[in-house]
């Protein structure tokens, strides 16, 4: 039988606000243990949360950017439940009126075709601590630091269908936060962690399969490993006889499966109910339209305009507007060099493949924007041929100076093309001379002969004879 | 000191340094000292007297507020910087709090000086103050009767003149029943009108803090202090009520008009007293006031209604305490599930744990609808019960309690008696609205109180009622043994 998967994801998005959600303590990651926890992160007796507008704001920018309706009230309840990382003993959160109700957003298939993915809905809510259990043999630490960081939680509809589409749809989500500049993306601090709802069901057949939950994965590649293993395991189960229950799994990277951490029959009781502390939350038409004037340009906006205003392919496009940070260096390249279809190339080409190879992000390029674009110049204006500019390229990766000054490294060195005519004729002159059967064979007209003769010049030239000039000098000789 | 004296008379000997805040301090603590009716969980002298020399210091500077140097005592509820706060239980016996309650905050700022803190119901769970984990309070007028509760400490120090005023919180009657029970004066300000910031929740939709103290006068000047917004709150108020500041630094002005006066019948159909709260009625009407029977036909839902609510809030406010960062927790834990359920076994009396059960309860899967759901849905008709009479009336008029003071142990098996306590108390708490309880005569020797109501922010009405009452009664100058309640410092 041919099985189809049904997935859903639940990403928690850690936003960017300076202080926390229902208090004034930092965000800032990385601080001692509980040296960022005040007395209302605490859970201290008499304390109470003031919410703060800066989290508002940005689920109200995702909201618009998701094209999805924006509540003008909202409510946050309690999520009631005890654990030793949950100060007051309940989560505040929102759960029957969210501030973001549905959207979509669309997904670009690697096929290159698109498709929606509808997003049910999207919360603002507290984060709890953390327990560390590995430090203190025996015993269980808590950090209350990250108690109270702002998430917006977004759900998505059971709209994916394999595991690397769920995957681009965690890498497209994680783009577009980025580019909303609501959460800092970097999921090695768990800026974003993800929960899998995955079911199977034969394919053609319409209604779900028993689902189970695959809890806080936070990476790309483990978002798509977990989810196959999952699928494989539930199609494994299904086909010998077996049924899926309803649980919640675990993904270990480690023993590279999805094990059971509880059934979903125990599942808790959360007895939500608004929060008396807070008032519901009233925002006005006026404030959501002051925030959609304000939205930055997004992804899919920006890879148009990178196709009809600057020249792109769709690929060339969409690969470097995917990206915040790629698209800002693209875009300083250009700024530099103005030539977007070489810019382009070089950092899909060249500057991709030193960064994938150092696995480097863009944004710690050791080449700047800054020289990437003065060397596209210097293509552009023949001092370099694009041997050259990939061996100034490689200098200046290894340099990894962003004060070093292209033109003088190119003197230093001699990289500069062979663009003086008198002096690249004699060198022709040389190789036609040391070259007369070939020369006999071009005269005939086998034009294939010129490239085994330019290549001789520039063997010559060390590869700095510019091929163009090359070229035309050996047809006018003859 | 000789006798029992107002606050407003402490001002001004203070003003005219008939005396100084230290040698009133001094007196103070001597008087609490010597108490019989266990009033105070935490007695703070180091911490009086070093507020008394500030506040001398700040007189002699004529920087001074009216209230500086004047002492009073905080109910325990309120988070107090260095100075313990338990809440009346076991389970915060020993937790002192890094930062002030706003409203202690304010008083600190205005340089009252903080004798010590009040004994308390458990978590303010409770009418006759028996559920304290550090002993019953007894009824000043006579030991062998419970104060009312939950502030049933503030009001037995006032009664017993041990502090001229003390803080108290209602939640469904907590400051109104024990002021009627103990013969002194309690307002129950508009829900937002004074910061919860410090004060630990019981049931955050509904609790209120408010002053305790001899008279209207008094309790004009304590409002002022203790009253306006607070970011750290958001769901205190954001008013601009000039009166406030007018009523306390120049007292409380005659009624420009006579009032409307409504009497809800549904609040005199079972009345053991009725001839003291008629009496009250006739005085009001021989100053012109007119009074007209009403009807607030939702007022037998409220008990159900409020103990369904403020037992779901309660139930969840509640669940902070474990044992994990603050307050009891139990010895020796073998596992995180014994760890939560002994701490909160032990450091829990049996009227919060019922509360926190039913409260659960009611908020559970298949149960929300039909009780918490339910609840919200009366608490909206009571609100507009009033809503309808304020249409019509200035204010209502009614009894504080059922009862006068009972004894101690009456009511101790029967929770549903004592939650009856709060009949008249507790609809005002769901509509969030102000309301005063004052002195208003005696039931075998033992104090009776009635209760005025008024609109959303109108504490003005309130106080300017009961001020004209009081200027036509001594009922609220009365204490224990026949001592009086002096408005002049030299007698």
């Amino acid at each position: 039988m041919s099985w189809e998967a049904v997935i859903g994801l639940e990403i928690h998005v850690q936003l960017a606000t300076q202080s926390k959600i229902f208090s004034g303590a930092a965000t800032a990651y990385g601080a001692e243990p509980n040296a960022q926890a005040c007395a209302v992160d605490l859970g201290l007796p008499g304390v109470l949360p003031v919410l703060n507008e800066a989290a508002v704001e940005m689920a109200v920018k995702f909201g618009l950017a998701i094209g999805a309706e924006i509540n003008l009230h909202s409510i946050f309840d309690r999520k009631n439940y005890f654990y030793p990382d949950l100060p007051k003993g309940y989560q505040i959160s929102q759960f029957a009126t969210p501030i973001v109700g549905k959207g979509e957003i669309k997904l670009d298939l690697t096929d290159g075709g698109q498709r929606i993915i509808g997003i049910t809905r999207a919360h603002l809510e507290e984060d709890a601590g953390k327990s560390v259990h590995d430090l203190f043999p025996g015993q269980t630490g808590i950090d209350l630091n990250r108690t109270g960081t702002p998430l917006l939680e977004v759900v998505s509809e059971p709209d994916l269908r394999s595991a690397s589409e769920a995957a681009e749809y965690f890498r497209q989500m994680h783009s577009l936060v980025k580019y909303l500049g609501i959460c800092d993306g970097n999921l090695a601090e768990g800026s974003m962690r993800c929960d899998a709802n995955v079911s199977v069901r034969p394919q053609g057949q319409e209604a779900f399969g028993e689902r189970t939950e695959i809890k806080n994965i936070n990476s790309f590649r483990f978002v798509e490993r977990a989810i196959e293993l999952e699928i494989e395991r539930q199609i494994d189960v299904l086909e010998t006889g077996g049924t899926i229950h309803r649980e919640t799994r675990l993904f270990d990277a480690d023993a590279d499966e999805t094990r059971t951490m509880r059934s979903k029959e125990l599942s808790e009781d959360y007895r939500y109910f608004p929060d008396p502390d807070l008032l519901p939350l009233e925002i006005t038409a006026a404030f959501v339209q002051a925030v959609r004037d304000n939205l930055p340009e997004l992804p899919d906006a920006r890879c148009q305009r990178y196709q009809q205003a600057m020249g792109l392919s769709a690929y060339d496009a969409a690969s470097l507007s995917n990206d915040l940070d790629r698209a800002e260096f693209f875009e300083a390249v250009v700024g530099v060099c103005g030539n977007p279809k070489l810019s382009a190339n070089w950092l899909n080409g060249e500057l991709s493949a030193h960064l994938n190879n150092a696995d480097v992000e863009i944004a710690a390029s050791p080449v700047s924007a800054e020289q990437l674009g003065q060397l596209i110049q210097r293509i552009d204006d023949d001092t370099l041929s694009s041997k050259t500019a990939k061996q100034l390229f490689k200098a200046l990766w290894a340099q990894a100076n962003a004060e070093s000054n292209v033109d003088a490294l190119i003197e230093q060195l001699g990289l500069k093309q062979m663009n003086d005519d008198g002096e690249l004729s004699a060198v022709v002159s040389g190789v036609l001379e040391a070259n007369p059967d070939q020369v006999a064979e071009l005269r005939s007209g086998k034009d294939k002969v010129l490239g085994f003769l330019v290549g001789q010049v520039m063997k010559a030239t060390g590869g700095k004879a510019n091929p163009k000039q090359v070229n035309e000098l050996i047809r006018k000789s003859l | 000191m000789p006798g029992i004296k107002t606050l407003r008379a402490m001002s001004s000997a203070l003003k005219n340094r008939e005396i100084s805040s230290t040698e009133l301090t001094q007196e103070h603590l001597a008087k609490i000292a010597a108490d019989k009716t266990n009033s105070f969980v935490t007695v703070a002298k180091d911490n009086a007297l070093e507020q008394a020399k500030q506040a001398q210091q700040r007189r002699e500077q004529e920087s001074s507020h009216p209230l500086t140097g004047v002492p009073l005592a905080h109910k325990d509820i309120f988070c107090t910087q260095g100075i313990t706060t338990t809440c009346g239980s076991r389970m915060l016996e020993n937790f002192v709090a890094p930062y002030d309650a706003h409203v202690v905050a304010l008083l600190n700022q205005a340089g009252m000086v903080t004798l010590g803190k009040t004994n308390m119901d458990e978590f303010a769970m409770g009418s006759s103050n028996e559920s304290s984990h550090f002993g019953p309070v007894s009824n000043p007028w006579n030991l062998d009767k419970v104060p009312g509760g939950s502030s049933g400490g503030s009001a037995a120090a006032v009664a017993a003149g041990l502090v001229a005023c003390a803080t108290g919180t209602d939640t469904g009657g907590s400051i109104r029943q024990p002021a009627a029970l103990c013969g002194i004066t309690g307002l129950k300000p508009t829900y937002g009108r004074i910061s919860r910031y410090g004060m630990i929740a019981f049931a955050s939709s509904l609790d209120q803090a408010g002053p305790m103290t001899c008279d209207a006068e008094d309790a004009a000047l304590m409002l002022s202090a203790m009253a306006g917004f607070d970011s750290k709150d958001s769901t205190s108020a954001q008013r601009q009520d000039a009166w406030l500041a007018d009523f306390a630094e120049q007292g409380i002005p005659d009624l420009d008009r006579p009032l409307k006066i409504g009497l809800p019948q549904e609040y005199y159909a079972d009345l053991s007293n009725g001839s003291i709260i008629e009496a009250v009625q006739n005085t009001l009407a021989q100053q012109g006031h007119e009074l007209v029977d009403v009807s607030l036909p939702h007022t037998q839902a409220a008990i159900p209604v409020y103990y369904v609510i403020a037992g779901a809030e309660a139930s969840t406010n509640l669940s902070r305490y474990d044992g994990v960062r603050f307050g009891h927790r139990c010895e020796n834990p073998q596992s995180l599930e014994d760890l939560y359920k002994r701490s909160r076994s032990e450091g829990f009396g049996d009227e919060v744990k019922r509360r926190i059960l039913t409260g659960t309860y009611t908020l559970s899967v298949g149960y929300f609808d039909a009780y918490y759901i339910k609840a919200q849905q009366i608490r909206r008709l009571i609100s507009e019960d009033f809503s309808n009479v304020f249409a019509d009336v200035d204010v209502l008029l009614t009894p504080t309690s059922p009862t006068p003071a009972f004894s101690k142990g009456q009511l101790s098996d029967d929770p549903i008696a004592m939650y009856q306590q709060d009949l008249y108390t507790v609809p005002t708490s769901l509509a969030g609205l102000p309301a005063l309880s004052m002195p208003c005569g005696f039931v075998d020797g033992l104090p009776v109180g009635a209760q005025l109501i008024a609109p959303a922010f109108r504490e003005d009405v309130l106080l300017g009622l009961a001020a004209q009452y009081q200027k036509h009664s001594d009922w609220h100058l009365q204490r224990p043994n026949g001592s009086r309640v002096s408005k002049e410092w030299a007698t």
